[in-house]
């Protein structure tokens, strides 16, 4: 995926390409939404808003949204916080919806992540009410609801790539 | 910040009117409750059936909520909707928080 040199009409862009000639034939959910937008919390609370209709435009049930808004959140959290923690940047996220699966990818221009290798989080330890963790959760989330997390670093950019199954039905 | 707290025979009902509890509105949130809750006694249950959606950032927030309120009160949670019982799922939280599957009736006139 190329990551265009930022346009002067900034802005949330989304463009999308529905794949007429999925291997199966005729399926109107094979599809591919590319958006870019600023790194911010705002931005991304509106980013997922809008992906979102389009996924469910796309007949994606309701079950396969509310994970695949979820795992796009916590990746984009983490982007924000993160790999933004002390600049501005894009984001770019391009997502192939297939008839059995999200694939994503998402790139930004900030710091690399720690180690070049998303967390791996064990069990979460919950312990009496007043050591409870407070963050660390949002790997977590991710790892159980995704396949193929693949984070790499290509000159300047991070690029996280995942897949979410989706479920039979809907 | 859309919230707001009703005292009941069951405890103090804070009812949550915005749709999301994500990063953008986490920290707001917690203050909101803190403000709240302080200054009273007895449970706190967070009316959560108008959110529809709730990431780590907000679990969080949630989890911040409790440990403001103290050992002594407790924090219930009310009207989980299927996306924020996801994540209390997904994360073991909901062995943490009692759930209840609707807020307290409130009785009318304060």
């Amino acid at each position: 995926m190329v990551l265009r040199a930022p346009s002067a009409t900034a802005g949330n862009v989304e463009r999308t390409a529905t794949d007429g000639f999925g291997a199966r034939g005729g399926d109107d959910r094979h599809a591919r939404i590319f958006r870019r937008f600023r790194a911010s919390d705002m931005e991304t609370r509106a980013t997922l808003t809008a992906v979102c209709d389009s996924l469910r435009r796309r007949g994606m049930g309701e079950d396969d949204l509310s994970s695949a808004e979820l795992i796009l959140a916590e990746v984009l959290n983490n982007v924000v916080e993160h790999a933004y923690a002390y600049g501005e940047g894009w984001i770019e996220m391009e997502i192939n919806l297939r008839r059995d699966a999200m694939a994503c990818i998402v790139r930004d221009q900030g710091h690399a992540m720690p180690g070049n290798t998303p967390p791996a989080p064990g069990p979460m330890r919950l312990e009496p009410p007043d050591n409870l963790p407070e963050g660390g959760f949002g790997w977590h989330i991710i790892r159980c609801l995704t396949s193929g997390l693949n984070f790499r670093r290509d000159g300047e950019h991070n690029e996280l790539r995942f897949v979410m199954p989706l479920s039979d039905g809907d | 910040m859309d919230i707001d707290a009703v005292p009941s025979a069951a405890g103090l009902v804070v009812r949550v009117g915005e749709t999301r509890i994500d990063a953008a509105i986490a920290i707001e949130f917690k203050e909101a409750i803190r403000g709240l809750a302080e200054g009273r006694a007895g449970p706190v249950i967070l009316d959560l059936s108008r959110v529809n959606f709730l990431d780590s950032s907000g679990l969080g927030a949630v989890v911040a909520v409790m440990k403001l309120l103290g050992t002594d009160r407790q924090l219930q949670l009310a009207g989980l909707t299927p996306p924020v019982a996801k994540v209390f799922r997904l994360t073991r939280m909901d062995r943490i928080f009692t759930i209840l599957d609707e807020a307290p009736t409130l009785k009318a006139a304060g």
